[in-house]
């Protein structure tokens, strides 16, 4: 039967056959492409073409080019704020790479002690934050820190650094140190996970085999472990990455979209929103705000790009 | 028992990491149920007799329609996992089981999603979903998130169907089954192990998300629970015990889904760091 009609339509025209496109493998595609190019990229590409233009009151927009980029990087109503919140943003990303993968590297490397009792018990309840939302998160530690309900000053003092409390979150030295590590807190579960995934998957000869040739633990994970898990911390990097200059919530739920005090904790997130819909006595203008999203987009393609072609190409994978 | 000192001090440190992990969650948790004196009082002490109240749930259900904001939620997460699974499988199996023109680079276009976030493009998706009239509807957050989910759901569900043994659809194929029903009668109910894995990179990021609630459906009693609680707390900040119930309600739902089934979640994201 199939080979019946297999052979009848390749007689009658067996060139159109092959050129034309099999019905079936288009319905399967048609509807992710359709919904993810209708709803990701198409809104991704205007916003670009929407960066190029500027409204007015009436909402007509006329196209003025590169003007809202030279606004944004030179005006001085503009760029002040750009710069800082890039500036935090890098801060905020800085700590995470440090704090945050640091922190994750290590509890992964405990959790891949072999024969460890209560592994995956550690596991899930470390891993447990990260599935809360940053919003109930961020109201969390603004109730712990809140110098009111004195929570965080009594448990510093029982263990005798209680002189070292302040208002943390409330200071504009200190707010952007302190969101930055209510983040990683939350998410140190992460790179935990994706870190313990690589070490667990290091065969055990090879460890033997480092072990018996007189390496002792430290030169174990620094010549061993170490280069076969770096394609791993390049992934972690990366996703960090992306999530930090893409990173609202917490700010927003902390302290709102000025990101205050005094902008000490605006990253690109809150400024970008507070563009778009403005704030206080600014109007928000859609123009502008596609110009800061074009703006975050470039940084991260930089960043992406970065990854791809800079770390990734010298890392080699090992299969085992 | 041979216990070594080393292992002793592996698991002091796990442990306080665990505390300082969990403390903060259950600090909320227990004082949620205490009177306004006790949370100030005694904030580390569990309620008893004398300080256990439901104040600040009784002000929470008053004041929000916290089961209208769960619903939403609920409907919002469920109906996206449903079709990022669905539209996801089909694309992933077209894209892994047919070699035709433009499969790279389909599968290339695709992956742009996986690195670009899609709030980026929140301008225009306002723009649009003003022009469709959805704004202030599940349905917009739907259409978003479905468009989010699928790039990383394509390549996972990908991997997988690549396991699958070739010999089923080849022998359904001599039988003359159509592409269609060896998709759904076969592929499909085969993958349902790997929609553990999908679920935990689609679900958590869309029950968790306060971006597009906040900037697509704000009101008209379709706020999502996270959305819900962070305007609630924004009126109530000063009622301790109505800030710490509403938080509560967020959490709890949470917990017990992942307690119940942390095994799936934590084995999905591992074998999805594999490779």
């Amino acid at each position: 039967m199939t080979d019946l009609t297999a052979t009848s339509v390749q007689r009658a025209d067996a060139v159109p056959v092959r050129a034309r496109f099999p019905v079936h493998i288009a319905v399967f595609l048609a509807p992710a492409l359709a919904i993810y190019t209708l709803f990701s990229i198409y809104p991704l590409i205007d916003t670009i073409r929407l960066s190029l233009y500027a409204g007015d009151e009436t909402g007509a927009r006329s196209f003025v080019g590169f003007q809202n980029f030279q606004t944004l990087l030179g005006d001085p109503n503009w760029s002040g704020h750009f710069w800082n919140a890039l500036r935090n943003n890098l801060i905020f990303f800085a700590i995470h790479m440090v704090v945050q993968n640091g922190i994750g590297l290590g509890l992964a490397m405990l959790l891949s002690l072999p024969r460890l009792a209560g592994g995956s018990v550690y596991r899930t309840l470390i891993f447990l934050p990260t599935m809360l939302s940053v919003v109930i998160i961020g109201f969390i530690w603004q109730l712990i820190l809140n110098p009111l309900w004195g929570i965080a000053p009594s448990l510093l003092k029982a263990v005798g650094l209680g002189s070292l409390f302040g208002p943390w979150l409330g200071q504009e030295s200190t707010a952007l140190l302190t969101v930055s590590l209510i983040s990683v807190w939350q998410f140190v579960g992460i790179p935990m996970m994706l870190i313990y995934a690589a070490l667990l998957n290091i065969p055990d000869d090879l460890l033997d085999a480092a072990t018996v040739d007189g390496a002792g633990p430290f030169s174990v994970f620094w010549f061993v472990r170490l280069p076969l898990i770096l394609p791993t911390l390049g992934v972690v990097s990366i996703l960090t990455f992306v999530a930090n200059f893409n990173a609202f919530d917490l700010i927003y739920a902390i302290k709102g979209a000025l990101a205050g005090p005094n902008f000490s904790t605006d990253i690109l997130g809150t400024f970008f929103y507070r563009t778009f819909f403005g704030f206080q006595l600014q109007v928000g203008s859609p123009t502008m705000g596609a110009a800061v999203a074009t703006a975050m987009l470039i940084i991260i393609l930089i960043g992406v790009l970065i990854y791809l072609f800079g770390v990734q190409r010298r890392l080699q994978r090992h299969t085992f | 028992m041979n216990v070594r000192p080393g292992r002793i001090a592996v698991h002091i440190g796990l442990i306080l990491y665990t505390i300082l992990a969990l403390g903060p969650i259950v600090l909320i948790l227990i004082n949620a149920f205490k009177t306004r004196r006790a949370i100030f009082a005694d904030p580390l002490g569990l309620p008893n007799g004398q300080t256990f109240t439901s104040i600040g749930f009784d002000r929470v259900f008053a004041n929000a329609d916290f089961g209208l904001y769960f619903f939403n939620s609920l409907t919002v997460t469920i109906v996206s996992l449903v079709l990022i699974v669905l539209i996801g499988a089909m694309a992933a199996w077209a894209l892994t089981e047919y070699k035709f023109p433009g499969n790279t680079l389909i599968g290339l276009y695709l992956a742009i999603g996986i690195m670009v976030p899609i709030r980026l493009g929140s301008v225009s998706i306002l723009r649009m979903m003003v022009e469709l009239n959805l704004v202030n509807t599940l349905t917009a957050l739907i259409l978003v998130y479905v468009a989010q989910g699928l790039p990383l759901a394509i390549l996972i569900l990908g991997e997988f169907i690549q396991q699958i043994p070739k010999d089923l659809r080849d022998a359904a194929r001599c039988d003359g089954v159509s592409e269609y029903r060896i998709f759904f009668s076969i592929i499909l109910p085969l993958i349902s192990p790997a929609i553990a894995t999908v679920a935990v990179f689609t679900m958590v990021p869309v029950w968790n998300d306060l971006w597009f609630p906040l900037i697509l459906a704000p009101g008209d009693g379709k706020q999502t629970i996270t959305l819900g609680v962070q305007q609630f707390i924004g009126q109530y900040v000063t009622d301790w015990n109505a800030v710490l119930a509403s938080l509560t309600l967020a959490i709890a739902p949470v917990l017990v889904l992942y307690l119940l089934f942390s095994r799936y979640l934590v084995r999905g994201l591992t074998a999805g760091a594999v490779k």
